[in-house]
């Protein structure tokens, strides 16, 4: 039993709910390294992939999470539809409703959009990222990472390194590992920093190796490049040189510490490619392989709680 | 000449003389005649030949003067009407107000400010002025012609919820007002802080996601402007303060005998930023809602009488306008009909007298727009409002009679009913 009817942000989970959806996608991902890797777990039901935002990464993940439990998964890319002109959310919302989809995951660039698209239609709801709001599925696959390699989800120090204010994988991932009761700090630039940030129970820092000493886990953080420069950050040189994951950066850490990035990466911008590629530290490979055997659990769960016969 | 009207057995608030007690009014010829202090008997003899209204008790006060108030005529009808915001009006106990210039086009011509009255004056059953604006297509780049456009009609200029962010446009209207007397009133958010802004900046807003402004883009403004006032002598009113940084300010030009007023919305007298949670976009306002340390702030500056204005900022948005993501939504709240209820929360709360909440909500703004209203005193208009500022009841949006329904206050538990309203002594509204 799983107490929820959507996902729609770490928010709303509690430490068990978190266990919980850990502890199946663990089984998941064992099935996903076995050679048939399909259940008929949501047979006979079908999944919307509704992005507003592009994204082939995790439009892909929940597509094949979708379909290896058995699903009739279905993407939309919302960029490009007519449906988009003119329409407002809710329009498309009750649009796609009347359409009876069980499962519908939904990426949209304003924080909050999910939510109300959530309160307009009968199925559950996944939120596949809204604005710089929430990214559950992101934070989860994260301490799913974690979790398998350090071999608890507690009591470690993790270090999430820079646009940390305009990011909604930061965001989630604070909430995540704070609700598991790990340290968690901040690593970024004062203007990358969101307003308030020290009242998220963070350490912040602006200094990288003052903030690296001694992690467990260091998460780097995207640069948008075009967005960024010139208005946040002087140049991508310079913040490669102050803030980029460097080995030398890297060392005051603990000697175990893994380095993780949702990806896609920035050679040269935030992470050095001698970081992102030593397979003994990085675990960038592996995220992406949790990421659908934890978008299967998530799946699952929830389909669980839809009714008998809707 | 009609009959003469009595109005007995009434609680009276004359924020002019700062009277609060029982008392009768005599009205005729559309103006007060008379005020009868203290419990008043049945009405003399000589009220035989009028109409006599038992007031039962209720607070008689004069009739509220809102300084800002949006209209969607010309340009957006479907949004409010005169008739509709008119009406709205009436039934909240507002005789007065004042429509701000950013319809479409804007009333940056006197032709339009003329067109806009002359529509104003035949539907609305309440007194209807304009703003006219302070620069051409309130663009913030080129001056209005101020002298054409209080001739036609504008009691002051404004380019509304549109900052001017040049300061070499602002001063020169300030000059050029300054010989005029022409009262300007602005929206000091620094806009280059503010843009796509809809949250205030702080933790809150920060996980929410959502897009914010720091505090400070309010004082920024304010200090700019008030350096303005103080080399060019114009007369100033900042139209809606919000921050608790922006009061010191304010204080310090008073001190120094600027010539300098100041307003604040009902919505940031009563809401904080927590009002958005969930995403809410009917608590999407401008300026957006602010700490609960602002709040505190301003309600205490509006108590001490270092802010002289409260407003209704009411601007009405249609259904799609509203029914979108938090930031792609519009930005505003309808408040003409819940402007005295939402003010008596802060009588009920011990931070308002009647006396001060009148002031705030009539006298003091029609002494800054240079009208005779908002005092009930021998030969002031009969602008009147009768209410009970007990009687509790749950507000339901879909019976607001502003043609837009976009409340933050729906299905709230508020304070206070407005039995009755008239202007020039009419009757415009009985409930």
């Amino acid at each position: 039993m799983f107490a929820h009817r959507h996902l729609l942000g770490i928010e709303q989970l509690s430490a068990p709910d978190i266990s919980q959806i850990l502890d199946l996608a663990d089984s998941y991902v064992a099935l996903n390294r076995q050679r048939d890797k399909r259940t008929e777990k949501l047979r006979g039901l079908t999944q919307i992939n509704l992005f507003f935002e592009s994204s082939t990464r995790t439009q892909i993940s929940f597509e094949l999470a979708g379909k290896r439990l058995g699903a009739d998964v279905m993407n939309m890319a919302m960029q490009a539809s007519s449906m988009r002109k003119g329409e407002t959310l809710i329009d498309t919302a009750l649009t796609l409703n009347a359409m009876h989809p069980d499962l519908l995951v939904v990426r949209h660039h304003s924080s909050g959009a999910v939510a109300l698209l959530a309160e307009k239609v009968n199925c559950a709801v996944l939120n596949a990222g809204d604005g710089r709001h929430e990214h559950p599925t992101q934070a989860l696959l994260d301490a799913l990472t974690i979790r398998r390699r350090k071999g608890r989800l507690q009591r470690l120090t993790i270090a999430i390194c820079g646009d940390i204010a305009n990011s909604r994988v930061a965001r989630s991932n604070i909430l995540c590992l704070n609700k598991m009761e790990n340290r968690v700090r901040v690593i970024a630039p004062p203007t990358l920093l969101p307003a308030g940030i020290e009242r998220f129970g963070v350490e912040v820092f602006t200094d990288m190796k003052a903030g690296l000493k001694d992690c467990d886990v260091v998460m780097m953080l995207r640069i948008q490049n075009e967005r960024l420069t010139g208005a946040a950050i002087p140049s991508t040189r310079e913040y490669f040189h102050r803030w980029g994951l460097t080995a030398e950066k890297l060392a005051v850490a603990k000697d175990d510490a893994i380095v993780m990035h949702p990806g896609p990466m920035n050679r040269g911008v935030e992470i050095d490619a001698e970081v992102a590629d030593d397979i003994t530290r990085s675990v960038i490979q592996e995220q992406v392989e949790m990421g659908v055997a934890v978008r299967m659990a998530v799946l699952d769960l929830l389909a669980g709680n839809l009714g008998g016969d809707a | 000449m009609p009959a003469p009207l009595f109005l007995t057995n009434a609680r009276l608030i004359d924020p002019a003389t700062g009277y609060d007690g029982p008392g009768a009014l005599k009205v005729s010829g559309g103006l007060i005649e008379e005020i009868v202090k203290g419990a008043s008997p049945a009405p003399g003899p000589e009220s035989s030949d009028g109409a006599v209204i038992d007031c039962g008790g209720a607070v008689l006060a004069p009739g509220i003067v809102d300084m800002r108030v949006f209209v969607g005529e010309p340009g957006a009808r479907h949004r409010e009407s005169f008739r509709s915001a008119g009406e709205a009006a009436a039934a909240g106990g507002i005789t007065t107000f004042v429509a701000q210039p950013e319809t479409d086009p804007p009333l940056d011509d006197p032709a339009l400010v003329q067109f806009a009255l002359a529509r104003a004056r035949e539907v609305s059953p309440v007194r209807v002025h304009a703003m006219g604006a302070l620069t051409k297509g309130l663009k913030g780049a080129e001056m209005t012609e101020q002298q054409f456009l209080l001739d036609a009609g504008a009691v002051a200029l404004t380019d509304g919820d549109h900052a001017i962010a040049d300061a070499r446009v602002m001063r020169a209207c300030m000059a050029y007002a300054a010989a005029l007397d022409t009262l300007i009133v602005h929206h000091p958010q620094e806009p280059a802080l503010s843009r796509g802004a809809c949250a205030t900046s702080g933790e809150f807003a920060s996980r929410l996601g959502l897009p914010s402004v720091p505090a400070i883009a309010e004082r920024i403004m304010l200090e700019r402007d008030l350096a303005l006032v103080e080399s060019t002598g114009a007369r100033y009113h900042a139209d809606m303060l919000s921050t608790a940084g922006a009061l010191a300010p304010l204080a310090r030009a008073r001190e120094a005998g600027l010539k300098v007023t100041a307003g604040v919305s009902i919505h940031h007298l009563t809401l904080n930023e927590f009002d958005i949670a969930d995403y809410r976009s009917f608590f999407k306002l401008a300026p957006p809602l602010r700490a609960e340390t602002d709040r505190e702030a301003v309600v205490a500056a509006l108590a001490e009488g270092l802010i002289d204005v409260i407003v209704s900022s009411h601007l009405p948005w249609d259904e799609e306008a509203k029914r979108l993501p938090f930031e792609e939504a519009a930005t505003g709240a309808v408040g003409l009909e819940t402007f005295l209820p939402a003010c008596l929360r802060l009588v009920h709360d011990g931070r308002l007298s009647l006396v001060r909440l009148f002031e705030c909500a009539a006298l003091n703004p029609a002494r800054i727009l240079g009208l005779p209203g908002g005092r009930l005193t021998p030969g002031a208009p009969a602008d009147l409002v009768l209410f009970d500022p007990d009687a509790p009841f749950v507000l339901d949006r879909e019976t607001l009679r502003s043609r837009s329904k976009n409340t933050p206050f729906d299905r709230t538990r508020m304070q206070g009913r407005v039995r009755g309203a008239w202007v020039a002594g009419k009757r415009i509204f009985a409930e």
